[in-house]
This record gives structure tokens, sequence and C-alpha cells, in this order.
């Protein structure tokens, strides 16, 4: 099958306002008759189910947890980009666009990533006209700070919980939408399975996680905003419940998965502490606009540290190594955050780590705080700090704050198209969930506008594209396809049930992650990723002679929810361990260690980049990898889709 | 790292239709660095090598954002550390040889599904019946259009930060939601957009809120003590203001 992006005609600035003229349209009264699916209510999902309920649509929307306020937007911290230039500080439309692609590491797509810049500054209006409380100035207009990747101030934000305003404004709007009847909610129901029918995505399968009931539900068009995979590295910054499992049974029908390599790890995050822990918690970019991140110039005094002997406060300045400020110094502490976290990394492989375990480095707030006075930094980062002290029991007012990378977020997703359709027809994806627009690492502050900008201003035009040439109701739950589907997810759930064996599923969790980790985290390497291929095949294999499940499948059983999704994550990350081992080059979150910068590169002799960077290969991997299911153990089929670049010139990606 | 030894009194509950009781069961070697979540995350996978049924509880993000964690510990929702979820309890807080309570969120209009999962539905059905400010999407006006003063924004925003995770219920003898519903009538009923249907809004969520069997405020305040975002009760009195007002129009409406 070819991979047609369908994305429009013409200059780059005028594609989106073409497309929408060109779109089809279906009337007031039709809409009514279409029924549309939408799985996950986070900013995607629910934005995209709460717009469609109020064009017409009839909609159904299911979540997992037992309310669609809990979805795991809820937690994003620092803010939202948009482009409106209220600090008049020279940020544009067209910036934004040229920010996000280069942050990409120009592996985006140009159309998407315009397209989402122009509806950036939509967002902010809708979110505030909904009630959402964004920091204001003392003249009652909209406040903004900087994040990573940017030299503008552009983001947008609500203390240290942007993601949870935006998501009740979000919730809220959906709520609304039930209550007028547009929108039939189903919480604490998980899906299970997609429901393709001649060649179209028409239903979905779900489990009734309150008791165990198998059903399915047939409609016009699926939409998946499921979010993304971090949680096959075990240890993320993700909720516990975040999981890949629609994406994967939408990739074994048929759907492709777009470059599962790009995996982001977030360079300031409470360190592991130890092997009992079950997630890791983020501290936000945006305290990056004030904090310094430092490790000890000197491995002694890191290890006096270590060992307690020493403390910060012990190190002179001139001991101290700023190795953003000093490699970076452009971009300095806000420096893109797959480049801070391998800088992390460097330091602490370098022996200069001063957690206990050695895998950790100061984000240090002393001299803001001698600048501006306690209070300026409680003020903009109060709950920040809060959260810090009570996880790592110390108090970063007095102590700096002690980080270390973490995974966070997936750019990676199920491969769509400009209309935000998969290749399997049908099925729309949003969010995370999908790949587009972020390539290989995503800006701070993007992810938010990502998912509203999907939900809120692009499927609500892109989707009667499909809907359209379809006759509504055409599918119901009565044809054979969904019998079979119900059938197979019954039979899967009675073999894991039947299992019985010695070991529990976190166990297997645990152990995927750290060989994910190990061997496709922060750099990777050949070897590495054929060894890992290997070792998931036989996990897999354990897995299903050994995983013991209690109780019933006929009643709440945390165990069966877990192993299924587990499941399903083990096949998922031999796919991602092809992709990584696939593409021979560096790029952002996607770091291949037999592919950087040398001290003698030429690059590196002009003084374009540095030692260490990553080393992009454009003649031969400017493509986005899409990967077809192709059967159990069997390695998945790899289609290209070329980037072409009509607007940003490819460039050695420069910080410095 | 240091371990602790502790004794656990666990509400166990197999489905909403069997009656529960306390179980009691040691926890030994516990790291005191570990989360309260991440404590019974470790005596779950031994109950599991025993081949019994693991503990069930609600938990999602484990960073006190999402609200979905709901423990009554010694007595307390979320504990007796203020301002904190349940999942953001660390053992640290606890000494070696403690016993220790674990129960789920009581009220009836919680009912209990299993072990300390609760049913807290009828908190959405309150956000639909209007904890929201009606605007399409696509017809807002710029966003800078209404300049907020800041004061009014800080309050609007100190409301709006309520999880919806139930503890305010939870604690209040009389199970009642109020703090949970002013918190949303007074973020959105203070900010200028939400003016048009300020009225509308609180009679529609104090009805939802009767309708799903809260019980009546009494004003003892336990709702702001056990709030693990430290939500004032002022907006308690807000609320009672805003609704007598919206409850003498709409008499007036109808003579």
């Amino acid at each position: 099958m070819s991979l047609n992006s369908n994305i429009p005609e013409g200059p780059v600035t005028e594609k989106w306002t073409n497309h929408k003229m060109n779109s089809k349209l279906i009337n007031p009264a039709n809409k009514r008759k279409y029924n549309i699916i939408v799985v996950g209510s986070g900013l995607a999902g629910a934005s995209a189910a709460a717009t469609l309920s109020e064009l017409g649509y009839k909609i159904k929307c299911f979540c997992y947890q037992d309310s669609p306020r809990r979805a795991h937007s809820i937690a994003a911290q620092g803010g939202i980009n948009a482009a409106k230039n209220y600090q008049n500080d020279g940020d544009s439309v067209q910036r934004l666009f040229y920010d996000t692609v280069k942050g990409g590491d120009f592996r985006s797509r140009e159309a998407n990533v315009h397209r989402l810049a122009e509806v950036s500054v939509n967002i902010i209006d809708q979110a505030t006209a909904q009630g959402v409380p964004f920091a204001r100035e003392y003249g009652g207009l909209l406040a903004n700070r900087s994040f990573g990747g940017a030299q503008v101030s552009r983001t947008f934000y609500a203390r240290g919980q942007t993601g949870q305003q935006l998501l009740l404004g979000a919730y809220q709007a959906l709520e609304k939408e039930i209550n007028n009847g547009g929108v039939e909610m189903f919480t604490r129901t998980e899906m299970v399975d997609l429901v393709v029918v001649d060649g179209h995505a028409k239903g979905i399968v779900v489990r009734d996680m309150r008791n165990g009931k198998i059903k399915s539900y047939a409609a016009d068009t699926v939409i998946l905003a499921t979010g993304g995979y971090g949680n096959v590295f075990y240890l993320s910054t993700n909720a516990m419940g975040c999981n890949a499992s629609a994406a994967v049974k939408a990739w074994k029908k048929g759907a492709y998965f777009a470059n599962p390599c790009y995996t982001q790890i977030h360079p300031t995050c409470i360190p592991v502490s130890g092997d009992y822990q079950s997630k890791l918690t983020l501290m936000s970019e945006s305290l990056r606009n004030d904090g310094r991140i430092w490790a000890p110039a000197k491995k002694e005094d890191a290890q006096a540290i270590r060992e307690g002997k020493k403390t910060a406060a012990d190190i002179p300045d001139e001991d101290r190594d700023y190795y953003l400020e000093r490699k970076y110094p452009s971009f300095g502490n806000l420096a893109p955050r797959d480049i801070s976290s391998r800088a992390a990394k460097e330091a602490c492989d370098d022996g200069r780590g001063v957690s206990k375990t050695g895998l950790g480095v100061y984000l240090d707030f002393r001299d803001p705080i001698e600048r501006l006075g306690e209070d300026a930094i409680r003020a903009r980062y109060g709950n920040l700090f809060q959260m810090y002290e009570k996880i790592a029991g110390t108090n970063p007012y007095k102590e700096p704050m002690m980080i270390y990378p973490a995974v966070h977020y997936t750019m990676g997703g199920l491969w769509v198209d400009y209309n935000l359709q998969s290749n399997l027809t049908g099925l729309h994806v949003l969010g995370e969930a999908n790949f587009s627009d972020h390539g290989a690492n995503r800006l701070g502050a993007s992810a938010l506008m990502q998912g509203l900008a999907d939900g809120y201003f692009v499927i609500p035009t892109t989707i009667a594209n499909y809907l359209a040439t379809q006759k509504p109701g055409s599918v119901t739950i009565d044809h054979p396809e969904f019998t079979e589907a119900e059938k197979a997810v019954s039979d899967s759930i009675n073999k894991l049930m039947s299992i019985q064996g010695t070991k529990t599923v976190d166990h297997f969790h645990r152990e995927m992650g750290l060989l994910t980790w190990d061997k496709c985290g922060m750099d990777r390497r050949k070897e590495g990723l054929e060894e890992a291929i290997t070792k998931i095949k036989a996990l897999r294999e354990e897995f299903y002679n050994d995983v013991r499940i209690p109780g019933t499948a006929e009643s709440i059983n945390m165990e069966l929810e877990k192993a299924m999704r587990v499941a399903d994550f083990l096949e998922f990350a031999e796919m991602l361990y092809e992709d990584a081992l696939d593409r021979e080059e560096s790029c952002g979150g996607h770091f291949r260690g037999e592919y950087q910068f040398t001290e003698d590169s030429p690059e590196v002799k002009s003084g374009k980049t540095q030692p260490g960077e990553a080393l992009r290969d454009d003649d031969n991997f400017c493509y986005v990898s899409a990967w077809e299911y192709r059967g159990y153990n069997q390695t998945p089929a790899l289609h290209k889709e070329v980037l072409e670049y009509e607007n940003v010139k490819l460039a050695i990606r420069s910080y410095a | 790292m240091a371990k602790l030894n502790l004794t656990l009194k666990i509400w166990r509950q197999p489905s909403p239709d069997n009656d529960g009781w306390i179980e009691t069961r040691k926890a030994n070697g516990i790291p005191t660095e570990a989360s309260f979540l991440e404590m019974l995350d470790i005596v779950n996978q031994e109950i599991l090598e025993e081949g019994a049924d693991p503990i069930h509880f609600d938990h999602d993000c484990r960073e006190g954002i999402c609200g979905m964690c709901s423990l009554t510990i010694n007595g307390v929702p979320h504990s007796k550390e203020e301002g904190v979820t349940t999942c953001q309890v660390h053992m640290r807080k606890f000494n070696d040889g403690d016993t220790i309570w674990i129960e789920p969120f009581r009220a009836n209009a919680f009912p209990v599904m299993k072990d300390l999962i609760v049913d807290r539905t009828s908190f959405d059905n309150i956000i639909a019946a209007g904890g929201y400010i009606d605007v399409r999407t696509g017809s807002a006006p710029d966003a800078n259009s209404v300049p907020i003063p800041k004061d009014q924004a800080d309050w609007a925003f100190d409301a709006a930060t309520c999880i919806g995770c139930g503890a305010c219920v939870a604690s209040c003898k009389n199970s009642s939601a109020m703090l949970f519903v002013s918190a949303k009538a007074s973020h959105l009923n203070t900010l200028p957009q939400g003016q048009p249907e300020k009225d509308k809004r609180v009679l529609a969520m104090v009805r939802q809120m009767d309708e799903e069997g809260f019980g009546n405020c009494t004003n003892q305040y336990e709702c702001e003590a056990a709030c693990p975002k430290l939500i004032s009760a002022d907006n308690i009195s807000k609320l009672n203001r805003d609704f007598a007002l919206a409850s003498a129009k709409e008499a007036v409406a109808t003579v």
C-alpha cells in the first residue's frame, strides 16, 4: 500500500486555508445521522468529542478511568505555546513553525506543523473563553514565559498546572455536551479491539472494567486519542494506566505505526531511588527559566557528595560545571529536551553524578533566589517546589533539586495523513497517539497545543472528508466482523486467565522496561538493539507460559487489566527496537551511539557543531518509517513516506 | 535505606453486593523512600505470590493531580498530612511498628465497587448539570479582549485547582459535596466570562448535588482540612450567596 499524505497543494502558508475551502461539508440536518466513536478523553479526545457534538454529530466517548477528568493530560505542568506575540518579542506563526520543525530535528511534516502554528492562537482564545485561568499580569492581560528551543516568550501557563486547567476546560465542554445529549460517555471502559469492515474502521470492542463484560459498538468512523506508549519503559512520567493497547490493536488490524523510535526523555525528573519504584515524577521545564543546571567539575567532589561528605553548598562556583550554559551559550538552560538529557547523561557517565546512585545532577535556584528573592520564586514555581519537597524530602529553596532524565513523551504514533486519517480508512488518530507534528523531538509546551489543535480545530473540519463518502449507519454490530472480534477478545482473555503460572504481571512489565531503557533508551547501538529483539521474543514466550492472574475475568480485576496491556506492549516493544535498528542516524530523541559528530568531523572543525552531537543522515533517512503488522513473531514490514522540505532548509541543529 | 515493619488493617469487599470486612496483614521491610501506594504495591506483590486476590484501589498519575487515588488513612482522607493526596504520602512519615488503617472514601453517593475503589460518577453528573461556560468552539473573541484583574484571576484559580477526588465528601459527617460544588461555581462565577450563566449554573449544580444523595453542609469545615489542594471553605459562603440570589431571582420570575 502506498502512503498518501494528502498534503494540499499551494504554498505552506495557504495550505490549511485552501484545505478548509476544499474540504467536504455535511449539512446540519445530516450530521446528526452520523455516529462517531472517540476513544480517550484527554485533551485531544475530550476537545474532539465536545466539538464534534456541538456540530451535531452523535458521539460515544470511552475512557478507562473513572471520569474523563482524570486523563493524563491533566499532569502537564508548564504551559502551552501559541504564536500570539503578545510580548512583542518578534514571534509569529512563521517562527513557531520554524522552531517546531527545527526542534523536531527536521523529521516532521512541514504542512502539519504549519497548520499547528496557525491554529495555536485560536486555542488560547477558546480556552480563555471557557474560563481557563491562565496567568495574568497586573494589567489584567495574559502573561507568558519561555520554554526550551525558543528565544521568544510564547508559552501561556496556569501556574504549574496548565494541563489540569486546559483539561478541565475540555472536560467541562464534554460534560456540557453529555448534558445536551450529544455525547454518551463510557467510563471504566477499555477498548480491546478495533473492528474493520470491508477495509473501513467501523467500530470497537470494549471490556467493561466493572464487570468484565465484552461489548461491541459500531459507528461511521472511529477516532483514537489514546496517548503515547511511554510505559513500555515501565518507569516513566506517564500515569500508571497509560497504555498503547488501542494503538496496538489498530496496528494489528492494518493501521501503520510511524516512527516508534522517537521517544522523548525529559531532562528534569526526580531521579530513581529504589527498585520498588512505580513511576517517575517530572519537574516542569518551566523551572529552567530561572534554575541553573550543573554537575561538579571534579569527579572527587561528585564522589564526596554521593558519600554524603560534601553538599552542593560546599562546591565553589569555579568548581561547578554549568554544562548547558557552557555548551549552548545562546540557549543556555533552555536548550531542547533531547540535547539537555544527553548532556546530563554525559556528565553522569563521566562520574560526576551527585545522587546516591550516581545518576543525578543539580537544578539550582540559589542565584535567582539571591537576585529576585524567595517570594518571587515561590510565586512562579511554588507548587512545583512543594511537589519536589514532598517526594524528595529536601527543601529546594535551601538545597538544589536533584534531577535526571526520564521517559516522558512519545513522538511516534499511528501514521496519519493531513486529514488525521490513518492508512486504515475510517480510522482517525489525534494527539500524542499520532505521529505527525513533532518529528524526532517535541518542544516543551507543544503537546498541549497539538492535542487541542487536533481536537478543537483540525478534526472537526477534516472528518467530513471521510464521512461525506459514507452512508450513515451502514454497519451495525450484527455484522459478523463484530461477532468474530468479540470472540477473539474472549479467547485471548481466557488464554491469559488459564496460564496460572508463577510470575506476576509487574515482573514482566519491569523486565521489559529495564530492557527497553538499557538497549533502546538515551544511547542505542546496533548490537544492543539486536540483543533486545532476541530477548523480547523470549520474554514474550515466558509471559505466555508463566504469568499468573488471580481472580476471575468477570469482575474488577486489576491484574488482568495490566496483563492485557503488557501483552500488547510486549509485541509493540519489538517494533520499537526494529525501528531504532533501522534508523542508522541520530536525530532528536533517537540517538544512535554509532552516529555522532567526533573531533575529526569537518563540521566540528569548522565550528558548526560539537563532538557528541547527533549526526543526522538526510540523504538516506529523511523519511517517516511506517510499520505494517505481519503477524505474531513476524518482523513488521517497513513503508516509507519521504519528507520534503520546501520552506525550511535542512541544517545541523545548533543551539550553541 | 531504612525499612519499616507495619501492621495494616485494610477494608476488603469483593463486590458492591458483598459485605466488607477489615483484614489484618503484616507489611514488612517497607523502604522509607517508598510512597504509600508503592507500599501497597509491595504488599500486593506478596499477595499475588501467595496466589490470592490483591488489594484493589484506584490510582493513576501518582503525582497528586489526577484525583483518582482515594484512601482514608487512619480515619483521614489522604492521611493527616496537609495538602497531599494519598499518592503523595511517603512512608518516611510513618514509624516502624505502626498500625495503619486503610479504608475507602465513604459516602452514600460514593458506593464501594471493590475493596478500596468507590464510584464517584456523581461528581461528573454535577459538572454536567452546569459546571461549565457554554462557549462553542470557534466562537471565542481574542483572549486579551477581556482584561481580568489579577486578584480576581487568582481567586478563580485557587478554586479551579480542585482535582475532584472527593476527600471533602469523605471527611464530612454529612457527606456533603459543598466544597466540591462551590469550588467549581466559584471558579466560573468569579470570572467575567462566567457571568451570563451564573444563576442558572448554581441552581443546576446545587439541585444535582441534592439529587445525587450528598448531605447538607453544617459549616464544620472538615472538608477544607482534608482537601489536598487546600481549597478554602470561603467558596462555600460564596456559593450560598450566589444560590440565595439566584433562588430569589427565580422565585420573583415565576410569580
